[in-house]
């Protein structure tokens, strides 16, 4: 990691990093490069940046809402002149090493020309194609065929989803076209491909949540009322679809019966991820609290096996669910979950009175294992980095190496290397950032040493300073 | 095709009908089973025992002698399914106890793990596959619902003996379809009758049949098969004396899967101990035309 010339490079290194995912963790890697004064490239697949915390309601420890801490990283993103923005893009190969990457980025057809658009909004607002939005909605509400994500989306441009597009699919339509101000509705796009050249990268590729359908003792996917952590985030989002209104997804009824479980695919060699996902009893907790402050008289439970809530005043967040909210804390498993007329029955135990539980919930919200985003092994496999068991992106060592990888100039940050929250996640970005500011600033001394050596100034002098 | 079967202790005295309908109606879809020349008790007790050995001795016994019949032994009793299984695992899995109990058997040559244990329901779908079971068929069920009940012994350990999805298992439900029967989608495919305990706690044995046969009938199902002489003992025993327990209970009749289908395929059914059963299934059985 000494960050030396390659033996064989005539050219400079390049002072430009590439970062692989634009959520909170490579928002923040970029912008503390970028304020250093270095370019950054910032790549996301999504059409606009954020992430999953873009999809949260309000964060632990702090029940801060979201969008509120987040939306000035966006935005300086969005505006930063050192920050190249590439979202609804993604890296198809990675060459090189460090000092001088090459990377080919293919900028996926919007269909939308966004150099002209300029997010008025009337597009979506005419397009008569409603679909449900299984993305950033998780399945939860709905969005139209011409989208953004969300009302605070940087860019805050839209894309068409060819899949679900009338005119794509039926050759009708072309509202939106009509009604653009601008003309930027460009029905002819195509998918184009541009290399850049780059002296290190970082990964932050980030986390999915375990699919439900893994799932048959817990309904697999196909009980409505039993959701994720996610979709209960954007039933709780005041932006979300029902208005920060707890709704359940069956009837729309406000349920006043709600189990919470903890471990639903982690811990659990025999069946699905042995590791434990480190976030689940925090957010179980904040789901908790947050469900009590909409439902006054709904009743919270939560199943658990432990309570994980190592961090600065997490232990006193947790208690908080516990005493302040009236939330029932049963320390056992859940064993079956199943339908049965308009409730969803779940079968638990309480370990520590020693009974069984049978609870006839309105909605049950399963805390599901983080798992790495396919996309982390592509870029894995792109980059000849080594992957564990359940495909999580290695770091060079688990104890004093948490950012760096086993080759020079590629870098991780955040939950593409495993579970975590949202402040380790910033402190991995602006670690990884730090490290690469190091080789910059390393390569700039050699660079100037160079420079002066051939102008023969005192070179040994200076290349000893 | 033939396949060597084993029907265990239950299917050749208290359950004879459930052996005389699947032999039947494998046969009559081109699946001769040929009983096992000389046969012992499975071991049944496998969970039971402490010692790990001992317990595997009366199903390796029969695994050996399966061996000198071919590859693979069809069984239709689920208990002797899941011991069999299991100790044909446990076997495979550790040398030294596979080498110990051959040693204790001493037959003239040694098991060595070369036999498949089967359900003959794996049979039905696997080799005779559901579009042959479909054609097969001459008195459809005519939309008869009924809930396919899985028990316990098919599918759990899954990674032992499961062949089909252990929380959500359709094969059974791809039987009844293919039979022209309308299968009920409940929950409690899996959940125990109660099993042993009916001998230790009739009244356990009471409540977990109710808790299976009330979501049976709560779906909408009009019968219930099962593919376990033991469960079909306990879901229809239980049945006995569940109005006294459980005010206005109806009466639901369980019947084994290969009984269904025996006459489903239009064979003639009087050795099928269908009349043998606490809740009646004749009038169900005359109303849909399968007798």
């Amino acid at each position: 990691m000494s960050g030396k010339l390659t033996p064989s490079e005539d050219n400079n290194p390049i002072s430009k990093v590439l970062i692989i995912g634009a959520g909170i963790a490579g928002m923040q890697a970029a912008l503390d490069i970028a304020n250093a004064g270095y370019p950054v490239l910032l790549v996301d697949k999504l059409p606009s940046i954020g992430g999953h915390m873009a999809q949260l309601s309000e964060t632990f420890p702090t029940l801060d809402c979201a969008q509120c801490i987040m939306t000035p990283r966006t935005v300086d993103v969005g505006h930063h002149e050192k920050i190249e923005l590439l979202t609804y893009s993604e890296v198809e190969s990675i060459a090189g090493e460090i000092g001088d990457f090459r990377a080919i980025v293919r900028r996926n057809p919007a269909y939308v020309n966004w150099d002209v658009c300029t997010g008025c909004g009337v597009c979506t607002e005419k397009c008569p194609k409603r679909v449900i939005s299984t993305q950033f909605e998780v399945g939860m509400g709905r969005r139209k065929a011409i989208y953004t994500l969300s009302p605070q989306a940087v860019p805050n441009k839209p894309v068409i989803d060819r899949q679900n597009c009338l005119w794509f699919q039926m050759g009708r339509c072309r509202v939106c076209e009509k009604f653009c101000p601008t003309g930027a509705i460009n029905f002819e796009q195509q998918a184009y491909t541009v290399e850049e050249r780059v002296g290190a990268v970082i990964v932050a590729t980030g986390y999915d949540l375990y699919p439900l359908v893994n799932m048959g003792e817990y309904g697999g996917g196909e009980v409505p009322d039993v959701i994720d952590g996610l979709a209960f985030e954007r039933l709780l989002s005041s932006s979300g679809p029902t208005a920060g209104k707890v709704r359940r997804p069956s009837d729309g009824k406000e349920p006043k019966e709600v189990v919470f479980v903890q471990c639903a695919g982690s811990r659990d060699p025999e069946l699905h991820m042995p590791y434990c996902s480190k976030i689940c009893c925090m957010y179980t907790a904040k789901h908790a609290m947050l469900y009590k402050h909409r439902v006054h008289d709904g009743q919270a439970y939560v199943f658990y096996i432990d309570i994980r809530s190592a961090g600065k005043r997490y232990e006193e967040f947790v208690q908080r669910a516990m005493e302040e909210d009236d939330t029932l804390y049963l320390r056992g498993k859940v064993s079956k979950i199943f339908r049965d007329g308009d409730k969803t029955i779940v079968w638990g135990t309480d370990t520590l009175t020693g009974q069984n539980v049978e609870i006839a919930a309105d909605l049950v919200v399963l805390a599901t294992a983080m798992v790495p985003r396919p996309e982390g092994k592509l870029i894995a496999q792109m980059l000849d980095l080594p992957i564990d068991e359940q495909d999580w992106t290695l770091p060079l060592d688990d104890n004093i190496h948490p950012v760096e990888t086993l080759r020079a100039g590629i870098f991780l940050a955040g939950a593409a290397s495993g579970p975590k929250d949202i402040p380790e996640t910033v402190a991995q970005a602006s670690g990884a950032a730090g490290k690469i500011l190091s080789l910059f600033a390393r390569w700039e001394g050699e660079r100037m040493t160079q420079e002066l050596a051939e102008t023969s100034l005192q070179p040994d002098r200076l290349a000893h300073a | 095709m033939k396949v060597p079967y084993f029907p265990g202790c239950t299917l050749n005295t208290t359950a004879k009908g459930f052996d005389n309908a699947v032999r039947a109606s494998a046969a009559a879809l081109g699946v001769e089973l040929v009983e096992l020349p000389e046969w012992n008790c499975c071991g049944a007790t496998f969970p039971l025992l402490a010692d790990n050995a001992m317990d595997l001795l009366g199903p390796a016994d029969v695994l050996y002698k399966a061996s000198l019949e071919g590859e693979r032994l069809a069984t239709a009793c689920t208990t002797c399914y899941n011991v069999m299984r299991r100790a044909n695992y446990a076997l495979k899995e550790d040398g030294e106890i596979l080498e110990k109990v051959n040693y204790f058997l001493e037959h003239d040559s040694d098991y060595e793990g070369s036999v498949e244990v089967l359900d003959v329901v794996q049979i039905l779908r696997d080799d005779v596959g559901w579009e042959g079971v479909r054609q097969a068929v001459t008195k459809p069920l005519n939309e008869l619902r009924v809930a396919a009940y899985y028990g316990c012994m098919v599918v759990r350990p899954p990674d032992e003996v499961a062949y089909d999805d252990p929380d959500n298992p359709t094969t059974l439900d791809d039987l009844i379809e293919a039979l022209g029967g309308q299968p009920v989608d409940w929950p409690h495919k899996t959940e125990c009758c109660g099993a042993y305990l009916a001998v230790k706690s009739p009244q356990a044995t009471q409540e977990m049949s109710y808790a299976v046969l009330s979501s049976a009938t709560r779906n909408g199902a009009e019968l219930v098969v099962a593919n376990c002489p033991l469960c079909q003992f306990n879901l229809d025993k239980q049945q006995q004396t569940m109005a006294q327990r459980h005010a206005g209970y109806r009466p639901i009749p369980v019947l084994y899967y290969a009984q269904l289908l025996g006459l489903a395929l239009g064979l003639d059914g009087s050795n099928y101990d269908l009349d043998k059963t606490i809740i009646a299934a004749r009038p169900l059985l005359e109303r849909v035309g399968l007798l």
